[in-house]
């Protein structure tokens, strides 16, 4: 049953207090574009998917998800465990030994959610895209998401695949590009400007939505909007604005944030932030 | 064992082993789909392409993206053939190998031609001789090099079968058909083609008729050779290999690839550990190839029966 407005925030409220605490824990990982996307994989988890509550790894007659920005795994994993593939005590073993919880999100350990390696950039869409073309072969009519950074898009295999889903209409699938501006070494126009993205993508024949990533009215009318437009010959691409560390103050609109873990009072000072709404794990 | 001379009356290359393979693949298993980056013709896979265009995915240009798609394919049940040279099936994608097919144990295929020297005239951005050992190093990766059409159509049917990652190696020239059409094939399974006393010949891929014209000098001079096609190279059939060394007490091994990274590597590894004896490793010594016919090729790398008739009398003099 679909989540009303005031229910999503609650969850994005735990979920950015898991990533916090996940991160702080083992002084490790990235909370930056994990606190960003929040909003975005709630949505897409709590309302969104038409998604079985078992996983396997076939993904047969439900939506699927890939993420190819692995290193926003606290988000992921958070809201996985959140949305019920396995029990919210397993986030505190993440990025420790013998964990499911990798540092970037894995197959290999067998958790529930994940259906492909990532973390190494660039990847994610071009395996999205054959996950769309298997449900093609099976006479499927669901949908295929995938989420992807801004940075990310410097990697050419991304291009590669843009080429071929448009090409091919590739059409049962919707890309997001977490499109908030920064990388680790700065702002993303500083690095390796993506110019004008929207025109880009266009240009290589995607139909292209804008949305704001942490606004829920945006994502829903946006992502609802995309949906309609499924099945008619073009991939779908939703470049959602987020801003990098939202819900914490301290951490917002800054590539510093990345991949640094808050200290103990940081901590406290983000928490006082997000209050806890369903128990924290 | 009665000793065998092994002819051939017919050669064919390894590449229409794969394309016939894939060809009888796609009747019996509807989930097996193909891919192929520009090089459907080179590849021999126009009859699949021609036979069920739904589950033929031309990519272009794009190995990457191949490798990644093919991930995706395996997620929703379809068994996944990648077609490029082997080159562009390894260097070129190896991280897009590793962490979306091997790392994630993706039911993917990657089906590799002109492999080798052989390719010829090229040279040598096309020549990898690197194939092996990158393939061989990833953790759960199933490598095979066939020795012939008949063999590589026969491993590439039993890869429908098998489940995992997978790398399968093939070639570009025509070459001789010296086995059986109906040959047992087994993945992880060496064949003994000639028992012998005085020394074991581990052969793979094109080398094994070289090693068996190799053996037929050898016997000229009075030498007992036992050879041993490993056509699988990834899980090692250390049985065979053993068993065979216990009694021959010396062995050389052949491949066309790098003597670093490839099937000697992993036998010298082997007889180190568990049955020391004098060994030799024939293959290319760590330098890239050239471009050239590939007989001549073959002779000036030292890949010819007479480079492998002196490496085995080395051996067996150090017994």
């Amino acid at each position: 049953m679909s989540k009303n407005i005031d229910e999503l925030k609650n969850i994005s409220s735990q979920v950015r207090r898991d990533i916090v605490r996940m991160v702080h824990q083992v002084q490790s990982g990235h909370p930056g574009g994990s606190l960003g996307c929040t909003d975005f994989l709630v949505y897409l988890f709590f309302n969104l998917m038409k998604r079985k509550d078992s996983f396997d790894m076939n993904g047969f007659n439900e939506d699927v998800f890939f993420i190819s920005n692995g290193h926003i795994s606290p988000v992921f994993y958070s809201v996985l465990s959140r949305a019920g593939y396995f029990d919210k005590s397993e986030l505190s073993t993440f990025r420790k030994l013998n964990s499911r919880l990798q540092g970037h999100p894995a197959t290999h350990e067998g958790l529930p959610g994940i259906r492909v390696a990532s973390g190494s950039l660039g990847q994610g869409l071009s395996v999205a895209v054959g996950s769309a073309l298997a449900k093609k072969l099976n006479k499927e009519d669901n949908v295929v998401y995938v989420l992807m950074g801004d940075g990310e898009l410097q990697e050419g295999q991304i291009w590669e695949a843009m080429m071929y889903a448009a090409h091919n209409k590739v059409d049962n699938i919707i890309a997001t590009i977490d499109f908030n501006g920064q990388q680790i070494d700065g702002p993303v126009d500083e690095i390796n400007s993506l110019l004008d993205l929207k025109d880009k993508l266009e240009s290589f024949g995607w139909k292209v939505y804008e949305s704001d990533g942490n606004d829920f009215e945006s994502l829903s009318s946006t992502l609802e909007k995309a949906r309609k437009n499924l099945f008619n010959g073009f991939p779908i691409i939703n470049i959602m604005k987020t801003v990098m560390g939202k819900g914490v103050d301290f951490m917002e609109n800054s590539h510093k944030w990345h991949g640094i873990p808050p200290n103990d009072e940081q901590l406290n000072d983000a928490l006082s932030q997000n209050k806890e709404t369903l128990g924290d794990y | 064992m009665e000793r065998k001379e092994y002819t051939y009356t017919e050669k064919k290359d390894t590449r229409s082993g794969f394309g016939d393979g894939l060809t009888e693949l796609g009747k019996t298993n509807e989930n097996v789909v193909a891919l192929c980056a520009d090089l459907t013709g080179s590849l021999k896979m126009n009859d699949f392409k021609n036979n069920h265009p739904e589950r033929f995915f031309q990519v272009g240009i794009a190995e990457a993206n191949m490798m990644g798609l093919a991930a995706g394919l395996t997620i929703g049940g379809k068994i996944p053939f990648t077609g490029t040279f082997a080159n562009f099936s390894t260097g070129r994608v190896y991280d897009q190998i590793r962490q979306s097919i091997a790392y994630s144990h993706k039911n993917v295929k990657i089906c590799a031609s002109h492999a080798g020297l052989t390719l010829g005239e090229d040279g040598a951005t096309h020549q990898i001789l690197e194939d092996i050992g990158m393939m061989k190093m990833l953790p759960g990766m199933t490598v095979i090099n066939p020795c012939d059409y008949n063999q590589t159509k026969l491993a590439t049917i039993a890869l429908g079968d098998h489940i995992g990652p997978a790398y399968l190696r093939f070639g570009r020239p025509k070459w001789p058909i010296f086995t059986p059409e109906n040959a047992k094939f087994q993945i992880g399974k060496g064949i003994k083609f000639l028992d012998g006393n005085d020394i074991s010949i581990f052969a793979t891929g094109h080398m094994l008729w070289q090693a068996l014209e190799a053996e037929k000098i050898l016997f000229s001079l009075g030498i007992s050779c036992e050879v041993i096609n490993i056509h699988t190279i990834k899980p090692l059939d250390e049985e065979i290999i053993l068993e065979s060394i216990k009694k021959t007490k010396c062995a050389i091994s052949c491949e066309e690839h790098n003597i670093i990274g490839g099937l000697g590597e992993s036998i010298s590894r082997l007889i180190s550990e568990k049955h020391p004896i004098p060994f030799k490793v024939i293959g290319v010594n760590d330098s890239f190839g050239e471009s050239g016919k590939p007989l001549d090729l073959l002779e000036k790398y030292n890949l010819n029966p007479e480079s492998i008739k002196e490496a085995a009398l080395e051996v067996i003099d150090k017994k």
